[in-house]
């Protein structure tokens, strides 16, 4: 769907699948809103009335964008790079899966070694414990000094205690 | 009491030592990260509202303030340095202030940029404080028919007014409204779009939503066009001080920068990219030496950027008074008051005189701190201007993800996040605007809920929001911001359609 460079007005790819996903958005709002019972009280719309026009406004865009797809191209999107994209994703999804198992400095120094190996640092040996001690410090600032309860892991509770 | 009894006795809570030493790290904060290539004023408000979260609500505030203040001046010097301004608000400087620099005038360029921001930041601030108290007492006659007018412009203004495309920009707009429904329904109790999941309930926080959009959308951009790191920070070399001659330009400049700045922020028109460009378009006009635009003039410097500070003092009026936010950053500074159970509007200044007041006389201290700061310090700043990319934006994320997990550290607020973060990357890669979701995000709730009870007062009938004058004017000119730009670009597009092969819509 990117680094294509089209040139003219051909039929563009993304400005279809752009189009596709606020038209699921929209579909999901009507859907939900079927749910709701309509209770319009004195105002005549309740908590249905919202989702309902969001929705239909949505899809009624995701067809002028479609639309706009036919005309020529949405937006000259440059060749990106997936590797580094794969790299902070990955990074996130680490964090997420590990931070209540190792705590929060081990979990945001993968993040930060990640990413760093996204901005072309993959030397992981220095940027991982840089990582983890950075986080530990802000631990050590965020959750001892501001009051900001961050879960800790072995790391923390042996260092800063309980 | 009158606004000047207001204002001292503000400056009496604000000139408190722990006060003023809140104001201090925020300023000092705002600055350091504001500084940060690609990190413009909402996202620097966005970072740091952690660490705000473990104060009382003043000294909060207070550093608050201080943080986008400080922002402000921080994004300056980015844009001057480095041709990658970190603001949109600055890319007019970075026109004028980087010709500047390259030219060895990077010196004057900054001091004009900050003595500029201190003067409009005073004058726009001063402004602030005598005009909240008039807005105050218009606004206890203000019913829900008229809240939801005035709503109604701004998402006109932030989405369909300027930009480049109409149709992006109201998609921007109505994502932001679709996950605004997300969470129980403020009048009913009624949950809408959660799926059984109890996180979902709470909706989606503003602060995860905007972190996401401007922090990790803008580090995935920045990575996956392959570094692309040929902006170079220009040296400062020589003095920092300017001359009588750049004295004589800059005066009127900040001035006129200061006028046309805070109007645009304090009406629901906008923010302060548009005052910046349209100062910069009245120096051009104006000045003695046109030729020199586009090669440095110290007046294109001067102006805009006094007007993009009168323009985010200008935000404030509506955000105290209101409880209106207008820009992306006002937004993340509404959810700042919200932490505290504090709602902006006409029944704060009568509630909490004493916050209130002392938060506008905070900013006046700030803006005198953000000089000294700014001027000799500045050699201090553009050091933060060379960390490697990767040892930055690794950072940045982790400050990013640290916001979210101290609120709320459970896997679906951070998955969101995550989600969002690529969502704000498409977006940026396809040239959607990002402000218009956290500002559609914020205020969709609150226009629904204004809505909702404008109805319910009429019984149900739909012509009570056109039936004061005052709320018919503000719709009338809501439709008027949506049609003429639309008309504006199809007229445009007629003349250069030659060109519109290679261009986008």
């Amino acid at each position: 769907m990117t680094g294509k460079t089209g040139t003219g007005r051909r039929p563009d790819g993304a400005a279809f699948i752009i189009a596709g996903l606020l038209a699921v958005f929209g579909a999901i709002l009507l859907w939900d809103a079927a749910r709701i019972p309509e209770t319009g009280g004195y105002a005549g719309i309740g908590p249905a009335a919202m989702p309902r026009l969001v929705g239909l406004v949505l899809i009624v865009l995701a067809g002028l964008t479609a639309l706009g797809g036919f005309r020529g191209r949405l937006a000259d999107v440059p060749r990106q790079n997936p590797v580094a994209l794969l790299w902070i994703g990955g990074g996130l999804a680490a964090q997420i899966a590990l931070l209540h198992v190792v705590g929060f400095s081990v979990a945001t120094g993968l993040l930060f070694a990640a990413t760093a190996a996204a901005f072309g640092k993959r030397n992981l040996a220095l940027t991982l414990p840089v990582g983890i001690v950075l986080a530990f410090f802000i631990y050590g600032i965020f959750d001892r000094l501001l009051q900001l309860n961050l879960p800790g892991g072995v790391l923390e509770t042996l260092i800063w205690g309980g | 009491m009158s606004t000047f009894e207001f204002l001292l006795q503000g400056l009496g809570t604000a000139m408190q030592p722990m006060i003023l030493m809140y104001a201090l790290i925020g300023v000092t904060l705002g600055t350091a990260v504001g500084v940060l290539p690609g990190i413009g004023p909402a996202l620097t408000v966005a970072l740091l509202l952690p660490a705000t979260y473990g104060l009382d609500p003043a000294g909060s505030l207070i550093m608050f303030a201080g943080i986008y203040y400080g922002g402000m001046y921080g994004g300056s010097t980015t844009s001057i340095l480095l041709n990658t301004p970190g603001e949109s608000a600055s890319i007019v400087t970075a026109l004028e202030g980087n010709r500047m620099a390259r030219a060895g005038r990077g010196g004057p360029a900054l001091a004009t940029a900050a003595i500029g921001s201190f003067v409009a930041g005073l004058l726009a601030t001063l402004a602030l404080a005598f005009l909240a108290p008039q807005i105050v007492k218009l606004a206890l006659v203000f019913g829900p028919r008229e809240y939801f007018a005035l709503m109604l412009l701004a998402f006109v203004t932030v989405s369909a007014a300027f930009g480049e495309s109409t149709l992006k920009g109201i998609t921007s707009l109505f994502i932001g409204l679709g996950l605004a429904v997300v969470g129980i329904d403020g009048l009913t109790g009624q949950a809408r779009m959660s799926f059984g999941v109890p996180q979902l309930l709470d909706g989606v926080e503003v602060t995860t939503l905007a972190v996401a959009m401007f922090a990790l959308g803008e580090a995935l951009f920045v990575s996956a066009q392959g570094g692309g790191g040929d902006d170079r920070v220009q040296d400062i070399r020589g003095s920092v001080r300017m001359t009588k001659a750049d004295w004589k330009r800059s005066w009127p400049a900040w001035l006129r920068g200061s006028a046309i700045g805070f109007p645009i922020g304090a009406m629901p028109a906008g923010g302060a990219d548009i005052a910046s460009f349209l100062s910069y378009g009245t120096e051009k006009r104006m000045s003695k030496y046109p030729e020199e635009f586009g090669h440095g003039a110290i007046e294109g410097v001067a102006g805009p950027e006094a007007a993009n500070n009168a323009a985010a003092a200008g935000t404030l009026v509506p955000l105290l008074t209101l409880g209106l936010p207008t820009t992306a950053t006002a937004a993340i500074m509404l959810a700042g008051f919200q932490q505290f159970g504090l709602q902006p509007g006409p029944l704060l200044f009568a509630t909490a005189p004493e916050l209130v007041w002392g938060l506008i006389a905070s900013l006046l201290i700030a803006n005198v701190m953000l000089l000294v700061l700014n001027l000799p310090l500045i050699r201090f700043w553009v050091l933060l201007l060379r960390i490697p990319r990767p040892w930055l934006y690794a950072g940045i994320l982790m400050f990013a993800t640290l916001g979210t997990i101290g609120v709320n550290p459970s896997s679906v607020e951070l998955t969101m996040l995550a989600l969002f973060g690529f969502l704000g990357y498409g977006m940026r890669l396809f040239g959607y605007p990002i402000a218009p979701v956290v500002v559609g995000m914020i205020l969709g709730p609150m226009a629904e809920a204004q809505l909702r009870r404008a109805l319910a007062i009429a019984q149900g009938d739909w012509t009570t929001l056109v039936s004061t004058p005052l709320s018919a004017i503000l719709i009338g000119i809501a439709a008027l911001a949506l049609i003429v730009p639309m008309i504006l670009r199809l007229r445009g597009r007629g003349a250069v359609l030659a060109q519109i092969a290679g261009d986008e819509d």
